[in-house]
């Protein structure tokens, strides 16, 4: 059996060093094709009438001025008169015209009358008792669900806890499946407990989406030597993606169907298209060189490729680009949920964390959301936790970047810092007298993490009680905040061919979404066949090539590394067995190093790499790497990281303006493959974290229900200048890199928000409750402080 | 964007020729920077664009008897980097440094500054200048106001006054040229901008067929003046409150003021409260506290933003211990 | 639906060729080229364009391309859909994010945001002519080295503002960056890399 497992550190000549993107080159000269770029001639512009009601019955469409104009091709519905739209910006109907400029004025033609309906977009505590707890669910429902893209996993949630009004039969789940239901929600039908003669609920905009109880909470409070309550939570953000989502779908001919488009999902989108366009997935190829960002909000093609792929086919097959303007890309291609709670920590005066309780709330949307994962990162032994989900017409939620752990940091280590502060307690001491409440695999990584994160920060020299360190009208702190991920690599198929003359191709069909995949895959390649980065052509991002899963919960790293390890080996041997009669040895004493096969114990003996690769013969030999593959051990790749993050904010108790000044990020992922991308991601996430705490909110008119901020004027994104000192340390060696490899993306961003938020708090000596810190809310905290 | 034809004359007179007599048929094309983003939003719709650029008097920079003339055409940029206005003028350097980015201010010009429209996220999503619904419902007093007006905002005008660099250009006391068909006006600036009472009316005085020519500032002399803005990001972002002041020195007392808010009202708001206050005083932490306290005695928060109100004070404040001198 | 060249019609673009007569005050004089006019104002000539398609002529890169569009393009559209010149991006579209940053007479300027009837007689200048004979421009170098893209969509944007930043600055002070480098976004948080970059060349020449 040939040895898979990662090379020790003597051995990596490119795994874990500090090498540049292989994609830089043509990123800093503007040659990167990404999705908005491809403008084949004969090309269409597409646009998209939106509605401007967030919910409403359209009543009449016509589009019959459109269709006379010169130079329109193809009008397309999206959702037909009757239909109820559930947001502010969703799709109606779909034009494709000659140039940009007529689509515009096409959509200006078309002529939409709406019976608007109350809507709801605030995302404000509930009153009290409004949370219902839904009925079993009808078909009707389960096609509200599918219109407002309620996600899949939440759906099968709830079609288990609550079960259905109706028999799941083959032709009720192939009327679903055609409606767009997944595998997972058909899956969870099946098995639903099935509740025949109920009538399906009226639904309210309020559900009680979980209660929960651990321990004995009750006599946790009643034992309690100190209680400490508070109000914490962060809004709905946008994604703001810098390439706005869309596509540009094509007919090669009647029944095959191309699409160029922007998305982290390369190997996923086809099978999503293939109902709603009515033709197999293996008839839809699927198409992306570089992608503008996605952040967890590019996993679906999205109604408006639909809507593309038809006007596409209406006018006779032309490629029809349709790329989501900035304000609809604010408005509707991306929510993350809110969360909020009201929380109780019980604990003893020597700082022993004792209980939890709280009454969360948030919104996702139409379809309301989960309850975030609370308490983060400590698992309290008794706890009472109850969640209520607001419906109301925001935009569909997406995930974002660690879904849910940033909402679950910001509430959970808020509560613990003031917990800490009541107690007088430095919070690093206090987090280390509670990290037995971790789980166990990662108690001595936070540990070791938290006294490098500590050093890096000086945070022994800085820190001071809270609102003790004033001088003037600044007022300065210290905040900390740990977090958690998953990481394991996906399903990926990585095809590796050795050609005669020595060339390497990989065939996979991820993709690169700016996490540095490319790289990744040939900086394991390389270090694996003993032959330089730039000696392997890869080809990524096509359904041409072996299918890789979609990049989202940094399990790209951990999935592509695996199989591309896997595939080189094989082809490394392959090659080897080959070989060794010229080399006059046995193919399992030989290496590949430096562009030499050559005998390990006798280096005079060698060829070089293209004379190697002569001996295949006439063929090319491919290799097939899989992961994951037991048949093929050991396991490459890993789950559970754990990180720190600190912040050092100034205030300006005057104004309320709160400037960061530094932050430290400490961080583990397993075997590192590129330490200097690796460092980026944790720079770019406390970037993030920075916006998002300062500055992000998707600010919703209750009168209209319309996204006032949808553009990047007054939805702020921090700039250069908001950034201060960063500081990076990512935990590898033993310990830590014989875990395999895991990903990254997520688990930096999560404490960020959550660090700014107990820094301000110790600045300033109180809490205010919800991000983002802006200086009204600064302001009407201290102002409470004064008055209190 | 609606399409629209486009001229570039290269005189005024020929200028003043194309616009039209009323609004919604013509625009002025200077920096574009607010016009094209207005055109692409649908909220102005004109059939006719006059790019201004190509008239030559309508550019430079020049001293005169009666002190600095700014061209209506010249940029944020050329401004900022004048030697005289650096050196005469620090505060209003100083303003339109931290005005936008480099790339706007070496677009957005002088005039353009002066005649942008306002910033308010209801009139910029489409519902008008003086945002109402079908109803009639006020949709900025009911709806979210936390960027618009704490002061002059009894009228049917909620939203603030845009431009950042007006406050300090009011405080060197400028004055603005207009020419239109009936020939020249000139007025002080801070009679340029009006609060509108209906929806067809703008929020400053120019009319639909003039254009601005320049702006003069009386040789600053010994004045003492300050820009002080307060906002949420480091740079390239809307303040939240605008102070500028000018003193006028008679040894080390004030003998007379000039404070402007920015960013608190329909439009810049002058505030003779505060400039009584400083008037005869020698400027002290007291002295400029009081001055702040008296500049927003009368304000009248909306629901959501009366932290703006400590924002404006505190602005005031800093702005007139920066001018006096001492920190701020 | 016809299948001719495009051409606004009343319906389409909401205006007619009335109410520019209306406001003209002048008669058409003249029609030498299709989509171009001439009035009088001021007793004097003066053309108008459009609003139909007009020949416009654009330097861009040091090459000369003569095009036909409607007055109402964006020089940002015309390079990228005409000229297929799509290194500079497409993002905010309203003079906010910096990543259409173009040399306009070697001035920072938001293509997004100027027409490209405006641009003839101008030196445009895109991030595709800051390679020379296939190198990188020691910018776009120390972008590389310095990891200052992630995704890359704003890179191509910040490179441009970041050359003509450092071309006016070279011993940029703090004050310096915090004003001249605050025209561009990043989403994937690429400051750090940048920050670096400006570093390394402003400490260098101090």
């Amino acid at each position: 059996m040939p040895d898979y497992s990662w090379p020790p550190p003597e051995n990596r000549n490119l795994i874990g060093k500090r090498i540049s993107r292989v994609d830089s080159p043509v990123k800093v000269s503007g040659r990167a094709k990404y999705t908005y770029d491809y403008n084949p001639s004969g090309m269409l512009y597409g646009k998209i009438l939106r509605s401007p009601h967030a919910k409403a019955k359209i009543v009449t469409i016509d589009t019959s001025s459109a269709e006379k104009m010169p130079g329109v091709k193809a009008v397309q519905i999206a959702q037909k008169v009757g239909s109820t739209v559930q947001w502010a910006g969703d799709e109606v109907v779909g034009v494709a015209a000659v140039d940009e400029v007529t689509a515009e004025d096409a959509i200006r033609a078309i002529k939409v009358t709406y019976q608007p309906l109350p809507h709801l977009v605030s995302d404000a505590e509930p009153p009290a008792g409004a949370a219902e707890t839904p009925g079993p669910l009808s078909v009707d429902d389960l096609e509200d669900m599918l219109d407002n893209q309620v996600r899949p996993r939440e759906m099968a949630e709830q079609i288990q806890q609550y079960g259905i009004t109706f028999k799941a039969d083959d032709k009720t789940l192939e009327g679903l499946k055609s409606d767009g239901a997944t595998d997972d929600v058909l899956a969870a039908l099946r098995t639903a407990p099935v509740h025949e003669n109920a009538e399906s609920k009226p639904k309210s905009n309020y559900s009680k989406a979980a209660a929960q109880t651990q321990g004995e909470p009750d006599k946790a409070f009643s034992d309690a030597e100190i209680i400490s309550e508070g109000i914490y939570g962060a809004p709905v953000i946008t994604h703001c993606c810098l390439e706005s989502h869309g596509a540009t779908p094509e007919w090669t001919d009647d029944d095959h169907l191309m699409v160029h488009i922007s998305t982290q999902n390369v190997s996923g989108i086809a099978g999503q298209m293939a109902d709603p366009i009515g033709i197999p997935a293996a008839n839809i190829r699927v198409h992306q060189d570089h992608i503008g960002g996605g952040f967890g909000s590019k996993f679906g093609p999205d109604r408006w490729t639909i809507v593309a792929a038809q006007l596409s086919k209406k006018a006779g097959g032309k490629p029809v680009r349709v790329m989501l303007e900035r304000n609809s890309e604010l408005e509707v291609a991306g929510c993350r949920p809110s969360a909020y709670a009201r929380v109780k920590v019980a604990a003893k005066k020597d700082g022993t964390i004792t209980g939890w309780q709280s009454q969360s709330w948030g919104t996702g949307g139409p379809g309301g959301g989960g309850m975030p994962p609370i308490p983060y990162v400590f698992n309290i032994p008794n706890q009472r936790k109850e969640h209520t989900a607001i419906h109301n017409n925001i935009g569909p939620a997406r995930a974002w970047r660690a879904p849910n752990h940033p909402q679950a940091a910001v509430i959970t280590m808020g509560a613990l810092e003031d917990t800490a502060a009541k107690l007088n307690m430095d919070p690093v001491d206090f987090f280390l007298k509670n990290i037995e409440l971790t789980t166990k695999d990662r108690q001595n990584v936070y540990r070791e993490e938290l006294a490098i994160a500590s050093d890096l920060m000086d945070w022994k020299n800085k820190w001071k009680p809270r609102g003790q360190n004033i001088s003037g009208h600044i007022a300065r702190g210290l905040g900390l905040s740990v977090h958690t991920w998953g990481g394991r690599g996906h399903a990926s198929d990585c095809d590796l061919t050795l050609h005669p003359d020595g060339s390497v191709d990989i065939k996979m069909g991820t993709q690169d979404i700016g996490t540095g995949t490319r790289t990744t895959i040939l900086i394991v390649a390389a270090d694996t066949l003993g032959i330089p980065m730039d000696a392997i052509n890869l080809f990524i991002g096509d359904t041409l090539y072996p299918p890789s899963g979609g990049s989202g919960g940094s399990t790209t790293p951990g999935g592509v590394s695996s199989s591309t390890r896997r595939a080189a080996v094989d082809a490394r041997d392959a090659l080897f067995e080959k070989v060794a009669p010229a080399l006059n040895a046995q193919p399992a004493d030989l290496e590949s190093v430096n562009g030499t096969v050559r005998v390990k114990s006798d280096h005079s003996r060698s060829l070089s790499w293209k004379q190697a690769c002569t001996k295949l013969g006439a063929m090319p030999l491919t290799v097939r790497g899989k992961n994951p593959d037991k048949s093929k051990p050991p396991d490459l790749t890993n789950s559970g990281v754990g990180g720190v993050g600190m912040a050092e904010v100034e205030v300006d108790t005057e104004t309320g303006v709160v400037k960061v000044k530094k932050m430290v990020a400490v961080q583990d992922c397993g075997l590192i493959i590129d330490l200097k991308m690796a460092e980026s991601s944790c720079y770019g996430a406390m970037v993030m974290g920075i916006s998002y705490a300062l500055f992000e909110e998707k600010v919703m008119d209750q009168t209209t229900g319309r996204m006032l901020n949808p553009n990047m004027e007054f939805y702020r994104l921090a700039g250069l200048n908001d950034i201060p000192d960063l500081v990076v340390h990512m935990m590898t060696g033993k310990g830590y890199d014989e875990r395999g490899v895991i990903g990254l993306g997520e688990p930096p961003v999560i404490s960020p928000g959550a660090a700014i938020s107990n820094a301000v708090a110790n600045a300033t000596g109180v809490r205010v409750p919800f991000l983002p810190l802006t200086p009204d809310r600064v302001l009407a905290a201290l102002g409470q402080k004064a008055g209190a | 964007m609606r399409a629209f034809e486009y001229t570039s004359p290269t005189t005024r007179d020929q200028a003043i020729g194309l616009l039209a007599p009323a609004w919604g048929q013509a625009e002025v094309l200077a920096g574009g920077t607010d016009l094209l983003a207005l055109m692409k939003d649908d909220v102005v719709q004109p059939k006719r664009l006059v790019n201004i650029k190509e008239i030559s008097d309508l550019h430079g920079i020049a001293v005169n008897a009666q002190g600095l003339r700014i061209g209506a055409l010249t940029t944020l940029g050329d401004l900022a980097d004048n030697v005289n206005v650096v050196k005469n003028y620090p505060a209003l350097a100083e303003a339109v440094n931290e005005a936008a980015s480099p790339q706007i201010r070496n677009m957005a010009t002088l005039g353009g500054n002066l005649c942008q429209r306002p910033r308010c996220w209801y009139f910029r999503n489409g519902f008008g200048l003086l945002p109402k619904n079908e109803s009639g419902k006020d949709l900025v007093a009911e709806g979210d106001n936390r960027y618009h007006a704490i002061l002059g905002n009894d009228g049917p005008a909620k939203f603030i006054s845009p431009s950042t660099i007006v406050p300090a250009l009011i405080a060197y006391g400028a004055t603005i040229r207009l020419v239109g068909p009936n020939g020249r006006r000139e007025l002080p600036l801070e009679k340029f901008f009006v609060d509108p009472r209906t929806e067809n009316d703008r929020e400053h005085d120019l009319r639909s067929n003039e254009i601005v020519t320049d702006v003069v500032i009386p040789h600053a002399g010994t004045l003492k003046a300050a820009h002080y803005e307060i906002r949420q990001k480091e740079a390239f972002d809307w303040p939240l409150a605008v102070a500028a002041v000018g003193l006028k020195m008679n040894g080390s007392a004030v003998q007379s003021a000039r404070v402007i808010l920015g960013s608190v009202a329909p439009i810049p708001w002058r505030s003779p409260e505060a400039e009584q206050v400083l008037a005869g005083k020698t400027v002290s932490e007291a002295v400029a506290k009081s001055a702040a306290d008296a500049a927003l005695q009368n304000a009248k928060p909306l629901s959501h933003n009366a932290y703006k109100v400590q924002l404006a004070r505190v602005a005031v404040r800093r702005a007139i211990l920066k001018a006096a001198g001492g920190s701020a | 639906m016809p299948d001719d060249v495009k051409k606004p019609t009343e319906e389409g673009s909401g205006f007619s060729r009335r109410d520019f007569l209306k406001i003209s005050s002048i008669s058409a004089a003249a029609v030498p080229l299709i989509g171009t006019r001439v009035v009088e104002a001021a007793g004097t000539p003066v053309k108008v364009y459009g609003p139909d398609k007009v020949p416009i002529e654009l330097t861009v890169n040091g090459k000369k391309h003569s095009l036909q569009l409607e007055p109402r393009v964006t020089l940002l559209e015309a390079l990228r859909d005409d000229l297929d010149l799509t290194g500079s991006k497409r993002v905010c579209d309203h003079a906010e994010c910096g990543a259409c940053t173009v040399l306009l007479d070697n001035k920072v300027v938001y293509a997004c945001s100027l027409l490209a009837i405006e641009a003839p007689g101008k030196q445009i200048t895109t991030i595709e002519a800051l390679m020379q004979g296939g190198k990188l421009h020691p910018i776009q170098q120390a972008f590389m080295d310095n990891d200052a893209s992630q995704c890359g969509f704003c890179t191509p944007g910040f490179v441009v503002a970041t050359k003509a930043f450092l071309d006016k600055h070279p011993k940029a002070t703090a004050e310096d960056i915090r004003r001249g480098m605050s025209g561009n976004l990043c989403r994937c948080g690429t400051y750090h890399g940048i920050q670096k970059v400006i570093a390394q060349f402003t400490q260098k020449g101090a």
